[in-house]
């Protein structure tokens, strides 16, 4: 009997796609996002808008609010570690999250390096603007990747950028004769045999959402019509003015992506979504999507 | 080259590793179709029904009306295979739970039978109906069932408590076929298909 294998670790992902996974801060929210239809939560103290509001250092939230939310829902519960904080990441292990996401939303503990992912049972999801970070993070051990975007702004534009991003350069270094891809995998910062595992397969080894930025059904749809598998709503839902309706129809819009009728229907009279960011009012070195190397 | 004589084989395509299982089925010489409305339900022979979680899948199809055209086409004799979050969903029994469900199969389900993500587990299993080499079964917060009923068929157990199993034209697995190379089970359940007198198909 096997535990902690790459397939258990990517296999997860694969269960949780064309699925909404919603961050939560209470008991409460997790059992609005479970009667909503989310695939899983993420277990946090603040969601991102906050974290934004409140400035300062930003860290794994505390282990009474993780149990007290996985104890609620049968869903999987998703926690947050920072960039390269192992302990941070050896804690939430022990406390039995599902997946642990090592994010930007949360301060950096480290200016060079991620955290060596394999060696953990439990899997990690990163994100990425682009390919050659999406490949660094998988040769880290990463079993799921997401995009950056710009999180708790309710602005969907970076996230449209990063997954247009990985996408043209998939299909770049797939076109590329074989004696360039060394070069090309050199010029991403990609490791060579990831870079060749993406061109043999045509798409990255492992389940890619979308985040930063989704606040609406459409938001969603359109993340998904990109080729999103699934999508995380960080602030967009409990900063709307009807959390559990938009989750609804959140949900209800990434299944149901590619048709209209159902995304007409479902984006009706949800109420106020959470206020937008712009993100050129955001200086760049207060700009999430720019942390992890 | 793929002959129209062979069944098309739906997919319930709302959340979770429908994509596998299409790839799968279709390896195994079957045409597939995603399922996403009950209208589509008149075009296939056959429904496999993913992992995934459950709860979500369980709302779409009470919220978009599929549980009763699900049932009536069961019924009707049209095989269906559920895998992980399938076999809950075809269990009339859910322990602590009043999540929608199709209410098929006679047994009684435990969810995240053997504990969180880190108790997931890869294992090798006899499963003497599709052959003597043992199955390389992937269980992700798999669920195992606490009882069944008499109609009900066991393949295979973990500790004595079954993961897969047949009654009639339903086939469940609490593990994940459609995450390895092996396509037994779905050359099996092909067969079931092909064994239906009406190929399941409406009349």
């Amino acid at each position: 009997m096997e535990h902690g294998t790459i397939r258990l670790k990517t296999g997860l992902a694969e269960m949780l796609k064309g699925g909404v996974i919603m961050d939560v801060t209470t008991p409460e929210q997790a059992r609005i996002a479970q009667e909503a239809g989310a695939c899983a939560v993420m277990a946090l103290e603040r969601v991102p808008a906050d974290i934004r509001a409140a400035g300062g250092v930003a860290r794994m939230a505390d282990p009474t609010v993780v149990k007290r939310i996985m104890d609620v829902v049968s869903i999987p519960v998703m926690a947050k570690a920072r960039i390269g904080h192992f302990v941070e990441a050896r804690i939430l292990e022990s406390l039995g999250v599902d997946y642990i996401d090592e994010s930007e939303v949360l301060t950096p503990a480290d200016d060079r390096f991620h955290i060596d992912k394999r060696d953990f049972r439990v899997p990690f999801v990163c994100g990425a603007r682009n390919l050659g970070e999406a490949l660094r993070r998988l040769a880290e051990g990463a079993a799921m990747i997401r995009t950056k975007g710009e999180p708790g702004t309710g602005n969907v534009v970076e996230a449209v950028r990063h997954i247009r991003m990985v996408q043209s350069e998939i299909r770049t270094l797939c076109s590329l004769p074989e004696d360039e891809v060394p070069a090309f995998a050199k010029d991403h910062g990609a490791p060579l045999d990831v870079a060749l595992q993406v061109r043999h397969a045509g798409r990255l080894p492992v389940v890619n959402f979308a985040a930063g930025g989704i606040a609406t059904p459409a938001d969603a749809a359109l993340m998904m019509q990109l080729g999103c598998d699934g999508i995380f709503v960080g602030s967009g839902i409990f900063k709307s003015a009807d959390p559990a309706r938009r989750a609804k129809a959140i949900v209800a819009a990434t299944t149901h992506f590619n048709d209209c009728t159902v995304l007409a229907e479902v984006s009706r009279d949800l109420g106020e979504a959470m206020p937008g960011l712009e993100i050129s009012r955001i200086a760049r070195d207060e700009r999430m999507q720019e942390r992890g190397w | 080259m793929v002959g129209m004589s062979e069944p098309c084989i739906g997919v319930l395509a709302l959340q979770g590793a429908f994509r596998e299982h299409r790839r799968a089925l279709e390896r195994c010489g079957a045409r597939t179709v995603e399922v996403r409305r009950a209208d589509q339900l008149n075009q296939i022979a056959g429904l496999v029904i993913p992992g995934g979680e459950s709860t979500t899948i369980g709302k779409l199809l009470a919220d978009w009306n599929l549980l009763e055209p699900l049932r009536e086409r069961s019924r009707g004799g049209m095989p269906v295979y559920g895998s992980c979050a399938g076999l809950i969903l075809l269990c009339t029994d859910i322990e602590n739970s009043d999540q929608p469900r199709l209410g098929l199969l006679d047994a009684t389900v435990r969810r995240n039978a053997f504990g969180r993500q880190r108790d997931s587990f890869e294992a090798d299993l006899p499963l003497p109906e599709v052959g003597t080499e043992p199955f390389h079964a992937v269980f992700i917060r798999a669920p195992v069932l606490l009882r069944t009923g008499p109609d009900v068929r066991v393949l295979a157990d973990v500790d004595g408590r079954p993961v897969a199993v047949r009654q009639g034209t339903l086939l469940a697995t609490s593990f994940h076929p459609e995450l390895t190379e092996d396509l037994r089970l779905h050359d099996y359940f092909l067969d079931m298909v092909r064994e239906t007198p009406t190929r399941g198909q409406p009349s």
